[in-house]
């Protein structure tokens, strides 16, 4: 295996394990499908960008320099999924499962609408950071430093958001929150901060994957969070539904695979890659319904 | 200074769960509370830690009604409960079960560790600290779940039926527990239990419920010479022969 190949693998499995744990972190507090988390991402895309609908796209906050932008994203990726959380979802807290996700999809829709209407359905082409696409050697491999960039970013938030989960107030009443809900609240665990907590972490994770997909494509467009929510949701069930590190872990795998899949599947045979990576979820999840990290308290216990 | 019901009825619909229950604990005192399936032991508990309104009367905690608080607002009060189903985060080792319960009530998070290491160690658990909770034996898994009920300090503890599925010696294990819970720490404890012997061994009070009346109050002598009380348990194991 090459080394470019493990940077490919790497980088795209990362993306894809920040926007697994975007769908998780929610999961795991609320048993709520969270939908409406690619347009999340597409909302911090255009947010770059002045609000018009001109074919051409005029950087807004995307010309502020790098560590002013990137906070600001976060943070707006973070409000607005606090925002959804308060207007939307708390008026929903004791609704089924089912009606949350039906109602992640109307919000979902809802601000697909509202970025047609300000910014027009025309993809655009946004440039930033184009100077991080620049090839850097290492060893082997000729790595862009936009991938280096992302395999650290990811790295670091895996690392920080573990510690947080394991050390501090917060970390652990969402820990408990997620292993049994009614009980933390009954023990006084302050249900609506831990909630919205991971709804902030979410949204925070949501623009850390815009950003990256900006960078990588340099293109704004209104469905572009579509694609990789799927991918998403479908890494926390391979994971395991409300387990964080099997988000992560099936994340990666997925991104990894399709890496790997693009470049050793004969070419004629390269079209149908998708096919072959979501066949071999299929046989995943024939093997371990429950995922692959189900966690302790969603198992039945006797 | 005591926990108590006063007159207290609780109707589900057309179905009264409970009838003019008046009852009470005082710190350090250990109270049974026993009867037949269904006699409404746990809607007992229920309303006494806010799990459910009464339809009549009052639920009384240091001389203030305290009827309309919720479960968190009642444990933060000082009226911790345990559950049929020990219900601990399984996910969680049993330190951070007990942690998360003291910040639950408020505690900063290194408070609340060392809170809870004092008290494993006080139980004679501390080697169990780093475990998941899942993975407990039964009886740990019990008296793990009466831990987290001591966190933060209560000043009374409801147990909902501690010694199910337990032998004689483990029972016996879990009386002289709930008697230095009374003795040592001046908690008053609330006991329900099948095992009328673990009950009559460590109460000094006892209540007996049927049909969500109270039939007999009194101590270990006054329920073992009951008429009423022979005939509630009498009738039941009647009926299901």
């Amino acid at each position: 295996m090459s080394l470019q190949l493990l940077f490919d693998a790497l980088a795209l499995g990362g993306i894809y394990a920040i926007a697994a744990l975007g769908i998780a972190l929610i999961f795991g507090v609320m048993r709520l499908v969270n939908f409406a988390h690619g347009q999340f991402i597409a909302c911090a895309v255009f947010a770059l960008i002045v609000p018009s609908t001109d074919a051409l796209a005029v950087l807004g906050l995307g010309r502020l320099p790098a560590p002013v932008l990137i906070p600001l994203i976060l943070a707006l990726g973070a409000g607005l999924a606090v925002a959804a959380e308060a207007l939307v979802f708390r008026l929903m807290r004791n609704a089924s499962p089912v009606a949350l996700m039906v109602g992640s999809f109307a919000l979902g829709v809802a601000l697909q609408n509202l970025l047609l209407v300000v910014y027009g359905g025309r993809p655009k082409a946004v440039s930033l950071w184009a100077e991080l696409s620049h090839p850097v050697q290492i060893a082997s491999a000729e790595v862009p430093l936009l991938q280096l960039i992302v395999i650290v970013t990811v790295a670091m938030i895996l690392a920080a958001l573990a510690i947080m989960l394991r050390h501090t107030r917060l970390g652990l009443e969402m820990r408990a929150a997620a292993e049994d809900f009614t009980m933390a609240r009954m023990l006084g665990v302050r249900a609506n901060r831990v909630i919205s907590g991971a709804f902030a972490l979410s949204g925070a994770m949501a623009a850390v994957v815009a950003l990256v997909l900006v960078a990588q494509t340099g293109v704004a467009d209104v469905r572009m969070g579509g694609q990789i929510m799927l991918v998403a949701f479908i890494a926390t069930v391979v994971g395991g539904m409300g387990s964080l590190s099997g988000a992560v872990a099936a994340g990666l795998a997925i991104g990894a695979a399709s890496a790997f899949l693009q470049a050793g599947l004969p070419a004629d045979a390269r079209p149908f890659r998708d096919a072959f990576l979501y066949g071999g979820v299929i046989l995943v999840l024939l093997i371990r319904p429950q995922g692959l990290f189900a966690p302790v308290g969603a198992k039945p216990r006797v | 200074m005591v926990l108590a019901l006063e007159q207290v009825g609780v109707a589900f619909g057309g179905f009264r769960a409970l009838t003019d229950v008046t009852l009470s604990v005082a710190p350090g005192q250990v109270v049974g509370l026993i009867g037949p399936n269904g006699a409404g032991k746990t809607t007992c508990v229920n309303v006494l830690t806010g799990f459910q309104r009464p339809t009549h009367g009052k639920v009384i905690l240091q001389g203030r009604e305290v009827s309309g608080l919720a479960a968190h607002e009642m444990r933060r009060a000082g009226v911790a409960r345990t559950f049929q189903a020990g219900r601990l985060f399984g996910g969680l080792d049993v330190l951070d079960n007990l942690a998360c319960t003291g910040v639950g009530l408020g505690l900063r998070r290194s408070v609340a560790e060392h809170e809870a290491s004092a008290l494993l160690n006080w139980m004679g658990m501390a080697a169990l600290e780093s475990r998941a909770a899942a993975g407990l034996p039964y009886t740990d898994e019990r008296r793990v779940a009466i831990a987290r009920a001591l966190m933060g300090k209560p000043r009374f503890l409801l147990l909902d039926e501690p010694a199910a599925g337990m032998s004689e010696a483990e029972a016996a294990d879990l009386a002289a527990l709930i008697g230095r819970i009374a003795a040592e720490l001046g908690v008053g404890c609330l006991l329900i239990e099948h095992n009328v012997g673990l009950v009559l061994s460590v109460c000094t009070q006892v209540v007996v419920l049927d049909g969500g009346r109270i039939i007999e109050k009194g101590d270990r002598e006054a329920i073992l010479g009951s008429r009423a009380v022979r005939e509630a348990y009498l009738g039941t194991y009647a009926e299901a022969a």
